[in-house]
């Protein structure tokens, strides 16, 4: 056993090089969707909770309690508005959970991520595929959201659905989520972990435009310019640009620009972030 | 050096001159923090007798540069299908060289080729042709013990039949079968170094890079594990292990390289090692009172090459004659010591680490 392969140098081409790292980030990949599939429920249970009481208090409860937030008519709006926040703020919250919080693991304590830094793919590859994973579980917590805006809410919901856009929003935001939690998880120390909850994922969530439009903060001109900073801002937005009409948003091109952007960004911080905590 | 092989192209691993200074190392102070020497420490050769092999002319060399590398000027030459050890205490630099041939430690300068691949340049390409069982678990704990070594397999390439028959086969050579769909994290230490190896070789690398294999386990499953990787070699696989035991060196390694502040000190098999201390019989005494006097008071005696205070008592190195002990006890006696223990050895990789750096491995 354990025969040695011998390799030529002169043979060592890129593009054997590049089948082999293709096969290991598909590889890399199918280990981590069994990983999804195995922890399906664990998946479920961390995903479905927040959006669901969300939307059964602000567009159940409250309304009929007399409570309902706009009221009458209102309410039936701030339920059809709120849906594409919840989208948004759970897709957000996924990335982190998916990307983040295990990596914060591996690099303060379980050194997993040292075996799979040994695959034989280059180490940015290794941290995009976390990207891609990461993506996939944004994604799906996103598309389970849906059901409950159909179910839940005692008001009629309106929605007017733009698939095509729809799709690149979620596409784009599910990327640029899970590129946030690679962010998050190669520079946060394990004994950090509770300050992303409490200083980033609570703040962009709250200021997120989840439960209102963006433009609706106009009376508050300096807030409405601060969470411009916020990306989960335009995937609020974007969400609503494709599920709804007659509730204002941004315009759908700054909204795709910006998620493209800052997903962009964020995964080259994040990748260069991942590189220097493997490599010494 | 009678047992230096000159490896030619059957190299498989094959550094020059290889370096690594950790970042915010500073430069006169003590090392980066895995590098662990003492601050301004003379190269521990210099108080070499004739058995200090230098073992590529670099010992003692540029003694003007601040000892801040933990690994400096490092010239390795390693053979196909040999066992290579690296033997040094903690901080030598052992697992830095590792890390820097198997693309996790990037060095600050020199050259490192492994299976004919530059390692700096090819990081990705190198990855394909090793097998690295690192100090720590690496296990993929939300994984069973077989889908790690397929998942494993097919992360160098396999497919998923071809990584699961090869698995199966493993699991039975390294008897884990009974325990192939459980979590990993329910292993034994043992159980789980013996996975971590079997994954490591699922790939068939061209080199095994084995960094402390056997550290933290029981005496049983270490003599497990030494028998697992003769088997391995027996069958051609070239291994490169470091240790800090003396013992692991000795039985496993064909050739060796003993380490101290990030420098090879001398390379040959364990017995050239030893046959380059300058006596054949080493005597401890361990005695009441002042142990550099009783050192003194022994030193010139009848066939005495050197004695010496070290942490476990006087150290007498001797080219056997006929009665020597007993001539020992008498100066002893005769200087005021009174004896409590006595042991007679021949000379062992530690004293072969003693005499080249003046401490104890153990130290």
């Amino acid at each position: 056993m354990a025969a040695t392969t011998i390799t030529d140098p002169s043979t060592s081409s890129a593009e054997r090089v590049t089948a082999t790292a293709k096969a290991a980030f598909i590889a890399l990949l199918a280990r981590d969707l069994t990983v999804l599939r195995k922890e399906f429920r664990m998946f479920l249970a961390r995903t479905v909770m927040q959006p669901l009481l969300l939307m059964f208090v602000f567009t159940y409860v409250f309304p009929k309690i007399g409570q309902g937030v706009g009221g009458g008519a209102g309410a039936s709006r701030f339920s059809t508005l709120l849906v594409g926040g919840v989208i948004a703020s759970t897709m957000i919250f996924q990335g982190i959970q998916a990307v983040a919080l295990p990596l914060v693991q591996d690099f303060g304590f379980t050194r997993e991520i040292e075996d799979r830094v040994l695959a034989p793919l280059p180490v940015g590859a290794i941290a995009l595929e976390k990207v891609v994973a990461g993506a996939v579980q944004a994604l799906v917590a996103g598309l389970l959201v849906f059901p409950m805006g159909l179910f839940i809410p005692a008001t009629k919901i309106d929605l007017h659905i733009n698939y095509p856009l729809l799709i690149a929003v979620m596409v784009l935001g599910a990327f640029m989520s899970a590129s946030l939690g690679l962010f998050v998880g190669t520079r946060v120390e394990p004994r950090q972990v509770p300050l992303i909850f409490g200083l980033l994922v609570i703040p962009m969530t709250f200021l997120g435009a989840v439960y209102y439009p963006w433009q609706s903060l106009e009376p508050l001109r300096w807030l409405q310019i601060v969470v411009l900073a916020n990306p989960l801002v335009y995937l609020s937005e974007g969400m609503r640009a494709a599920l709804t009409t007659g509730v204002p948003h941004m315009a759908s091109a700054v909204v795709l620009v910006v998620l493209a952007a800052a997903g962009a960004l964020l995964m080259r911080v994040g990748v260069a972030g991942f590189r220097k905590r493997v490599l010494s | 050096m009678a047992t230096m092989t000159n490896h030619g192209d059957d190299a498989v691993i094959r550094t020059q001159q290889l370096r690594k200074v950790y970042a915010g190392a500073p430069g006169f102070g003590p090392p980066g923090a895995r590098s662990g020497g003492p601050p301004g420490a003379r190269p521990p050769g210099s108080i070499n007798g004739p058995g200090n092999r230098a073992a590529n002319g670099a010992v003692g060399g540029a003694p003007d540069k601040p000892r801040d590398a933990a690994v400096d000027s490092l010239d390795l030459e390693v053979g196909r299908g040999e066992i290579f050890g690296l033997l040094g205490p903690n901080g030598a630099g052992k697992s830095t060289t590792i890390g820097m041939l198997t693309t996790r430690i990037v060095p600050t300068s020199g050259t490192a080729m492994v299976a004919g691949i530059d390692v700096i340049a090819e990081p990705a390409a190198t990855k394909q042709h090793i097998g690295v069982v690192t100090q720590t678990n690496t296990l993929d704990r939300a994984l069973t013990v077989r889908e790690n070594l397929v998942f494993h397999g097919r992360y160098f390439g396999m497919t998923n039949k071809q990584a699961r028959v090869e698995a199966d086969r493993l699991l039975e050579v390294f008897r884990l079968g009974d325990k192939r769909d459980v979590g990993v994290q329910t292993l034994s230490g043992g159980l789980a170094q013996r996975l971590m190896v079997a994954r490591s070789i699922m790939h068939r690398p061209s080199v095994l890079f084995l960094d402390e294999p056997t550290a933290g386990l029981d005496p049983q499953t270490r003599l497990s594990l030494w028998e697992l990787i003769r088997e391995l070699n027996a069958d051609g696989q070239t291994v490169l292990l470091t240790t800090h035991y003396m013992e692991e060196a000795d039985e496993l390694c064909g050739r060796l390289a003993i380490m101290d502040h990030g420098r090879i000190l001398a390379l040959d098999t364990p017995d050239g090692l030893k046959r380059s201390v300058d006596a054949d019989t080493v005597v401890t005494i361990t005695a009441a009172g002042d142990a550099g006097g009783l050192a003194t008071a022994l030193a010139g005696g009848d066939g005495v090459v050197k004695a010496e205070a070290t942490t476990r008592g006087v150290e007498v190195h001797m080219r056997a004659a006929p009665g020597i002990v007993p001539r020992l006890m008498t100066s002893a006696a005769d200087a005021g010591f009174e004896v409590t223990d006595v042991s007679v050895a021949e000379p062992s990789l530690e004293t072969v680490f003693i005499q080249l750096t003046g401490k104890d491995l153990r130290d």
